[in-house]
Order: structure tokens, then sequence, then C-alpha cells
């Protein structure tokens, strides 16, 4: 019985012990194979302040009745496209209230001239001589960059559809010898004269553009189509990857030494159950790596300030449950019966104490935007797991080290 | 010591502490950020020294009012970092603002921020919302767990916790972010987490409480149980806070500065007020009972 106690706690401190590699060591980057997927806490997702970008609230302009859902449906549509033509991995595009939408890129090189380019509603419009639109850039299929071969100037190659190309052709066969504009929110791009009507469905912006680029980034505003609504920018974060990297190392380097503080103060104080709980602990770090990875959650800076809190709270259950545990002792109790009088009796209290702290990270999941959200997301996650793990893993690993015999003197119970 | 007989004591502090701040938050008030006047934070690494005149002369010469001044926030091998604070920036004159401070000194941009003045009037708005929100349901929670009196002594307790630390940032005109909503929100569950404990403590031995015990007393006993507890439980995550304020880099410090002084008031009014406080409504009910 004794010996079949110890062979489970040896193989339990195997399997932690090896958990713990697959979670959070570097060991593995000799083989790239597992490099790839190891260790674990690597695939968590980034937030943006952990590895830069820039964090855009965008607002529809106009009175109440002219922001209707279907209008910014139609503008998350047309934001998306865009954001897709940056090849930004990842974007988030949410909507939030009834006229706001959230943008966040990570990893982009000019992140502000991205949202410029983001937010410009790109209304294009065709215009004869006497100011009347003939067509819009709803008539277009396709725009693209390119260089003239002949003069190496940088020009953008517009593509109609076919409707478009029926009344182009239309068009500019009623305006032979006269110019025909084309504008971009009212900002006159070119304006050529026709020289004979213009069957193919094809027409070029050219001159005016500086470098291949800016004629890239305007093709990506044609062909993604206009904003159906004019938008302007509320709030707009960028974090350089600088930064990013250099709070991401910070934080874990403090997580790490306060982590050491607890699991000292832990083991000194609390002797046996207190190498136990450090265990629990290593457990319950493991847990919520797997939940966040299983959630596809987001870590942010706040994230793992609330990940350490948590940490504080599940060494706190386990304070209660030991200082309880303690209490039965003295008063006469066999290590098996307080453990489970311990374990009842703090349970309760635990119980209690973290149902009210979850409720302020569900308010605080609710009121919050952003980085407020996502301290209030590893709130909640940390405590349900501390929890969880306190009153199973703790109690049944103080059971198994009593039951093995091996510690019966009562001064490794710190009391 | 009795903590019950002490009360009188314990109240004292407690509003030596929060009168002053409450004083200063009547007249300064708190020292808001962008997040919440909105406004604009360029934070750059000039990778060679440079002087902060330089830098002054540079956005002073963009026309740019500075809004709080040009302030250092780092200098390590011969980089220094600054913060400019300003009015909110238009998109084309942050990029001018950039461009000209990129010709003192190869420069990185760390962070760019701009809040316009909507974002910040919610965030104000939905934080207040949000405190409002928790502590009725925690008082309904406490309510079906324990008793109303017990979930009113606790949200004092809680308002005690909250005016310390608004308190203290006024006192010393810390500036405030959004993250320090996040912290405020943190050390309301802290410390009703400790309370709770107590409660918990103090319910259980009531129901074992001989007939003659006074309420005090039991209630002392109860606070003496719990103590250790309470003093680990603080102790512990202090270990955590003080190593994120050394070690966690700039942008948490003002975050992790708000819960270092929440978690030891909370710590305090958990054991100094809440209970106490619970004793004295409980008193009340009392003598109404016999008048």
């Amino acid at each position: 019985m004794q010996k079949n106690k110890m062979l489970q706690i040896a193989g339990l401190f195997v399997v932690i012990i090896l958990a713990l590699l697959v979670s959070f060591t570097p060991l593995f980057k000799s083989n790239e194979f597992l490099n790839k997927h190891l260790p674990l806490v690597k695939n968590i997702n980034l937030g943006l302040d952990l590895r830069g970008g820039v964090h855009v609230v965008i607002e529809a302009k106009g009175p109440p009745e002219e922001i209707t859902p279907d209008k910014m449906k139609q503008l998350r549509a047309v934001i998306e496209r865009r954001v897709d033509q940056f090849g930004v991995s990842e974007p988030v595009i949410q909507q939030q209230g009834s006229r706001r939408l959230i943008v966040e890129l990570a990893g982009i090189k000019n992140p502000e001239e991205a949202v410029r380019n983001i937010v410009k509603v790109a209304n294009l419009e065709f215009k004869t001589e006497d100011s009347k639109t003939v067509l819009t850039g709803a008539d277009l299929k396709d725009a693209r960059e390119a260089k003239d071969p002949a003069s190496n100037k940088v020009k953008v190659d517009l593509t109609f559809t076919p409707l478009g190309a029926r009344k182009f052709a239309e068009v500019t066969a009623a305006n032979v010898g006269k110019t025909i504009g084309i504008y971009l929110d009212g900002r006159l791009l070119t304006n050529p004269v026709v020289k004979e009507a213009i069957p193919s469905g094809r027409a070029e912006i050219s001159g005016g553009y500086e470098s291949l680029e800016e004629a890239h980034n305007e093709a990506i505003l044609l062909r993604s189509g206009a904003l159906p609504v004019k938008v302007g920018i509320e709030e707009m974060r960028t974090v350089g990857p600088s930064l990013g990297a250099d709070s991401l190392d910070k934080s874990q380097q403090a997580g790490l030494m306060g982590l050491i503080a607890i699991l000292i103060f832990m083991l000194m104080y609390y002797r046996l159950p207190g190498t136990v709980a450090v265990f629990a602990l290593i457990i319950y770090a493991i847990i919520v790596t797997l939940v966040f990875l299983g959630l596809k959650a987001t870590m942010t800076l706040p994230g793992i300030a609330a990940f350490l809190l948590s940490l504080g709270m599940a060494v706190d259950t386990n304070i209660i449950i030991f200082e309880r545990f303690k209490e039965e002792l003295r008063t006469g109790k066999s290590l098996r019966a307080a453990i489970d009088a311990g374990f009842k009796r703090g349970f309760a209290a635990v119980f209690d104490a973290q149902v009210t702290t979850l409720i302020a990270a569900i308010i605080l999941y609710f009121f919050g935007t952003g980085p407020v959200r996502g301290f209030a997301l590893t709130l909640g996650i940390g405590i349900l797991v501390s929890l969880f793990t306190a009153v199973t893993m703790t109690r049944w690993l103080l059971h198994l080290v009593v039951d093995s015999g091996l510690f019966k003197n009562l001064k490794y119970y710190g009391t | 010591m009795h903590f019950i007989k002490l009360r009188k004591i314990w109240y004292l502090i407690s509003l030596v502490i929060i009168i002053p701040g409450l004083i200063s938050l009547f007249t300064n008030g708190l020292n808001l950020g962008i997040d919440f006047t909105g406004g604009n934070i360029l934070e750059v690494r000039f990778e060679h020294p440079v002087a902060v005149e330089k830098v002054r002369r540079v956005i002073a010469g963009l026309g740019i009012e500075t809004s709080r001044g040009i302030q250092k926030s780092g200098q390590e091998n011969g980089k220094v970092t600054y913060l400019i604070r300003t009015k909110t920036l238009s998109q084309e004159e942050s990029a001018n603002l950039q461009k000209a401070l990129g010709k003192l000194s190869q420069m990185t941009v760390l962070r760019n921020e701009y809040v316009g003045p909507i974002i910040g009037r919610e965030l104000t708005r939905n934080a207040l919302l949000a405190l409002i929100g928790a502590a009725i349901l925690m008082v309904i929670y406490i309510t079906i767990r324990f008793e109303f009196k017990q979930g009113i002594a606790a949200v004092i307790a809680l308002l005690h916790d909250v005016l310390v630390v608004a308190g203290i940032f006024s006192l010393f005109q810390i500036e405030i972010d959004s993250t320090f909503v996040a912290a405020i929100l943190t050390i309301v569950g802290y410390s009703i987490n400790d309370t709770i404990v107590i409660f918990d403590r103090i319910r259980e031995n009531l129901k074992t409480r001989r007939k003659d015990e006074d309420l005090e007393d039991t209630i002392n006993f109860s606070l003496w149980q719990t103590l250790t507890r309470s003093i680990n439980t603080v102790l512990t995550v202090i270990f955590v806070l003080v190593a994120l304020y050394f070690f966690g880099g700039s942008t948490i410090h003002t975050f992790v500065l708000a819960l270092l002084t929440g978690v030891i008031s909370g710590a305090y009014s958990s054991i100094c007020n809440a209970s106490p406080i619970w004793f004295d409504l409980k008193r009340l009910e009392l003598k109404e009972k016999l008048a």
C-alpha cells in the first residue's frame, strides 16, 4: 500500500516536471519539429502591447438615421478588404456599439500610414467637362499599379465591370476631343483628353505618382471600394515592436521573480504542505496556459499582471486551507482527518471569496474595452482554475503524501 | 489586542489617511492622462543623446503646443527616451513631428497614442458604472450567503480602499490612465475577498458560540484566527507586485502602484474596518429593538 503510494508520488513528480518542461522551457531549440510547437507557452497569441502594432477605433460620422446596421456591415467589409491587402496576419476587426469599429493590426511596418489609408473614403468619380459624374468606383472591377515601360512613369490601371465598360464606351464616344476628369474624394487625379471611344473597358490614371508604393496604396483603395460613410479616428495607439518586446521581456522577468519569492515563502512557512502547494501551483500555471491556448485568448500586458495576481489568489486558497488544516491538527485530529476537515471548512471561505472576486472580473469584462478586458478575462480564468486546482490537486496530493507514510512527524507540517 | 474594542482607533487611522486625500480630490482632482481627457502621447527613443532643449525647439518650431511639457522617460547606454504630450494632433501634424524629430538623431517611435475626447468621457462613465454594478452585485451575493448588514459593511470597506488609492494619487498628482480603472476594480475584488474570508469565520464561530459570549468577542476571536492567513496572503501578493514594479517596465508602473496601495489598504480595511463596522451596525439594530 505504502509502496504503491510512493510510486504514485514518484510518477506524478515525473509527469509534472515533464509538463513543466513542455509548457515553459526553451529546451527544444535543437529539434526543428519540436521547436516549432514547443514550449506551449510560445503559441499563446500576444496582444499588440507585447509585439507591437496599432489599435484604432474608427467611428462612422453622420446623423444617427444614416448610420444603419447595414451601412456598418458594408463599412466593415470594405475595411476588411483593405486590411487584407496589407498582408497583416490575423487582423482584428470588431464592431463596438452602433457606429464604431475596432481595428487591430500587428507587426506592420508603417502603421500610421496604413491607418491613414484605411480611413480614406476613396470615392472615385469620372466627371465630364460639364461636371457630370458619369462613372464611379462602383463600376470598377479591378485596379492595379504598374510602370509604363516606355515612359517609366508609375500609373494605376483600371478595369471596369461589364456594365461599367459599356458605360465607359458610351461616355468616351460622346466626349471625343473633350476631357474626362478622374477624381478621388474630390481631388483631381488626372484629366486626360479623350482621343477616341474606348470599348475595351480599361482606363489608366497616370502621372502624379511619386513612387510605385504610392500607386500601390491607391490601387488598394480603388479596388476595395469606397467607404459607405465618412469615418473619423477616435483613438489610435501605436506600439513600436521594440517597446513590445521590451515589455514582454520585462514582465516575464518580473513574473519569474515574484513567482520565486512566493515559492520560497510557501516552502519556508508551510514546509511539507507548502511543497505540495508549490506543485499544485505549477499544475495551476500549466492549466491556465492550456485554457489560454484552447480559448485562443490573447495575452496582453494587463493580462500578464492579472495572471500573476490570480496566482496570488491560488496561493491564498492554499494558505486558507493550510491554516485551517494546522488548526485542526492542533485540536488533536489525525493527519488524514485534519486534511479532510481543513478542506471542508476552508472551502466555504474560499468559495465565497472567489465568487465575489469573480463578480468583479465579470463586470470588468462587460464594461471594459481593450486592455481592461484582457485583464478581466485572465483574472476570471485564473479564479476558476485556482478553485479547481486547490480543491482537487492540493487535496489529492496531500492525501497521497500522508498515506505514503513518509512524513509522520508533525514538524513537517509546520505546526 | 482586542480588534473590536480598539475600533475607534482604526477608524481614526483610516480617516487620517482618507481626509487629506479627499480634500485633494475636491481641490486638485486627479491628474487625468490622455485616456480620459483626449490628446496625444508620443514616446520616442533617440539612439544618441539629444538634449531636452533641442527636442523642445523642434516641437515649438512646428507650432505644436505641449500639454505637460516634455519628459525624459529613460536613459540607457547613451540612448534617451522622451515622452511628448500634446493636444490631439492631426495625422499630418503627427507625421511632421516624427519627421522633424528624426532629424535630431536616429530615432525609434516606441509608441504613439491618440485618444479623441469622446472616448475619454465614455471611459470615465463606464468605469463608474462598472464600480456601481460590481458593488450592487456583491451586496446581493453577500446578502444571500451572509446577511445584508455584512454586505453594507463590506462595501463601506471597499469605498475606503477606493478613496485611499484615489486620494493618494490625487495628493501626489500621479498621472492616471485606463489601467487605473482596472486597478481600482481589482482592488475591489481583492479587498472583498479578504473581507469574506473573515466573515466566513465569524459565521462559523457564531454557530458554536456560548450563549453568554459577547458578539464583539466572537468577532475579535475570528479576526485573530484568520490573521495569519490575512497577513500571509497580502505578503504573497506584495511579493509579486513589488517584482512587477521594479522589473516590469515603465508601461505598467501606474497600474502596479495603484494595486500596491490598494492591496495594502484592502488588507487593513478588511481587518480593521469591515468587521468593526458590521459590529456597529449590529449594535444599532439591537438598540432599535430595545427602544
